[in-house]
């Protein structure tokens, strides 16, 4: 079919070009069957079902925007939940993005024992998330727990974290930063990508490590930072089962993440309708975020061959 | 910070001074680095570590102020108790049934999809690919009501169909990863059996397949690691203690009990075993996995 291969069975009268493609989509036709059942068929579905009232069992009553209305105007849990989400985004991408890189650093020298310690800081971030948090609330127990030990041995009286309604938010950002192995890993293969002829011409110049990072690594990982950030907001955007399970989203709704909201009113008071509002607020928030992030990505993401 | 240059500069004369505080500061630099690197071992470790210990105290010790860090006596039997306190066993077992016809299903589907995508030309691929590669990003709390509602008129709802069905459909993750492999190998021996009248299928199967087991693997254990730890979907779908998965049945333990946290931890401790088991096993595959979708594309 392709390089001038001569033809042994023309079918039907089908040219080779069409046969090809016809053969692509055959191929690819149970992607394309479960793109539109549980993608684009659901998300028309939701789009719908968010004009509606509908608890499943009696029929679904159509409302018009009142959904959205309420959100908007009269739902002060939809503005905590998406307060919550947006500050832990603000404040747990930055973290995800900039740790992750001085692991990778770290990690991309020549030191003894480098394959232990890479295995180490990605191990936790593989573990099952129930699991982790489980983990992590027992570390975190106000009286006995072992974050509160160690500061108490610097002389420091830790606060009741998952059960203080200031603390709460702040306690599961540090349990996040324990799964920073992935993001980690992700910058390392780039890093080592990089090649070494860069630093050594660099070296020849006279530069240092620190302009060598500013002026070489630095512009070379952008690719992967761009990636990283993308992947890292899309993710905190769904945060779900840390809030779930290790606070339900108190103290005072403290932690009372977009996600955990959409589920309670989906799945505990059954209002399909406003959830699904809520879905499409969020994939427009998420959608919207990405594009920000794509659209700026020309003044800042380097890539290589495109200039001088 | 940076990798040593294997090259170093030309040397001017009578500068030793230079390159001796040269060789200090990287001498320096290293220690700091070997610091950084066992503090930083230390906050990954830890938790590790107190949950183990936790895991084997007896119950007078575990809520004992200040906390001890060693167990003793050291208690096995908390093991023992925490995997029947509720049915673990039978958890381990739905969750392992759910992830090997998930790894069916990606293994299947994903990887004649990639091919098509990595070998095959036609109109509208380009923009298919985007398609794709849009859905990758597709957050799935956006289509899990009306999946759900979907599901429920099937009367699908409280089985395992609705966590494995979908898998047979392709996802866009594991396409993408076999693409970027498939469009790695070299294509000469392709185009080779198609000389010899082999048909598109048939290449996949005796010619690129025995090339692609590493990719395979990669893609299996991505799955189950994703299946093992999931924890929303099973949560919205299986209702039935006895169709439980591990993560519902540890959150499940958490709540339902009086809170034992050493019971706790060992049902926690013996959730994570089977990833860690994995993740040793086949850390190369994980890691060639992240920069296989990460790097190129």
């Amino acid at each position: 079919m392709r390089r001038g291969t001569v033809p042994r069975r023309p079918k039907r009268g089908l040219n080779l070009v069409r046969r090809e493609a016809l053969t692509f989509y055959i191929l690819i036709s149970p992607w394309l069957l479960g793109l539109l059942l549980f993608v684009l068929g659901p998300m028309i579905v939701s789009l719908i079902v968010s004009f509606s009232e509908w608890d499943l069992l009696s029929p679904a009553e159509f409302v018009g925007l009142q959904n959205y209305e309420r959100m908007f105007t009269r739902d002060p849990l939809f503005w905590q939940s998406l307060k919550v989400t947006a500050v832990y985004t603000a404040v747990y991408v930055p973290l995800e993005l900039a740790g992750g890189l001085v692991l990778a650093l770290l990690m991309n020298q020549k030191l003894r024992f480098l394959g232990v310690f890479r295995t180490i800081y990605y191990l936790p971030s593989v573990l099952p998330g129930v699991a982790f948090v489980v983990l992590w609330m027992w570390i975190l127990h106000p009286d006995v727990g072992l974050l509160n030990t160690l500061l108490g041995y610097a002389g420091i009286e830790g606060p009741r974290w998952l059960a203080d309604p200031d603390w709460a938010l702040p306690a599961l950002l540090l349990m996040s930063t324990w799964g920073l192995g992935r993001t980690m890993v992700i910058y390392l293969a780039s890093l080592q990508g990089i090649p070494q002829q860069l630093y050594e011409a660099a070296a020849i110049d006279g530069a240092g490590p620190w302009p060598a990072f500013w002026r070489i690594t630095l512009p070379l990982l952008t690719p992967t930072i761009f990636f990283n950030l993308v992947l890292s907001i899309i993710s905190t955007f769904q945060t779900f089962t840390s809030a779930f399970v290790a606070t339900d989203g108190g103290p005072l709704d403290a932690t009372l993440f977009y996600v955990l909201y959409l589920f309670r009113q989906a799945f505990q008071f059954f209002n399909m309708g406003y959830a699904s509002a809520m879905a499409w607020i969020l994939f427009l928030l998420i959608l919207a975020l990405t594009l920000v992030i794509v659209r700026s990505s020309g003044r800042w993401v380097y890539y290589e061959g495109e200039r001088p | 910070m940076i990798r040593r240059p294997h090259v170093q500069p030309a040397t001017p004369d009578g500068r030793t001074g230079f390159w001796a505080s040269q060789g200090a500061r990287r001498r320096l630099r290293q220690a700091l680095s070997y610091l950084l690197a066992i503090v930083v071992a230390g906050f990954f470790l830890l938790p590790l570590f107190w949950m183990i210990s936790s895991s084997l105290k007896p119950h007078y010790q575990v809520l004992e102020f200040p906390p001890r860090w060693l167990p003793d006596p050291i208690q096995w039997s908390n093991y023992r108790e925490a995997l029947t306190y509720v049915p673990f066993g039978r958890y381990a077992l739905n969750t392992l049934f759910i992830a090997a016809m998930v790894i069916l299903g990606h293994i299947l589907s994903c990887t004649i999809v990639a091919y098509a995508f990595a070998r095959l030309k036609a109109p509208g691929k380009g923009f298919l690919f985007i398609v794709l590669l849009a859905t990758m990003m597709l957050p799935y709390p956006v289509t899990m009501i009306p999946l759900y509602i979907g599901f429920n008129s099937l009367a699908w709802v409280n089985s395992f169909l609705p966590l494995i069905v979908p898998a047979f459909f392709g996802s866009p993750f594991y396409i993408f990863l076999l693409r970027q492999f498939f469009l790695s190998l070299p294509p000469e021996l392709e185009d080779a059996a198609r000389m010899d009248g082999a048909n598109t299928l048939q290449i996949l199967w005796h010619v690129v397949l025995p090339l692609s087991l590493p990719a395979m693997a990669t893609v299996a254990i991505f799955t189950f690691q994703a299946t093992w730890n999931d924890f929303l979907p099973p949560l919205i779908y299986l209702h039935d203690q006895s169709k439980y998965t591990v993560s519902l049945g540890l959150n499940f333990f958490r709540s339902s009990y009086d809170i034992r946290w050493n019971y706790l931890m060992a049902a926690s401790l013996a959730t994570m075993l089977p990833v860690i088991l994995v993740f040793f096993v086949a850390q190369r595959l994980f890691i060639k996995g992240i920069s296989l979708t990460g790097l190129k594309g």
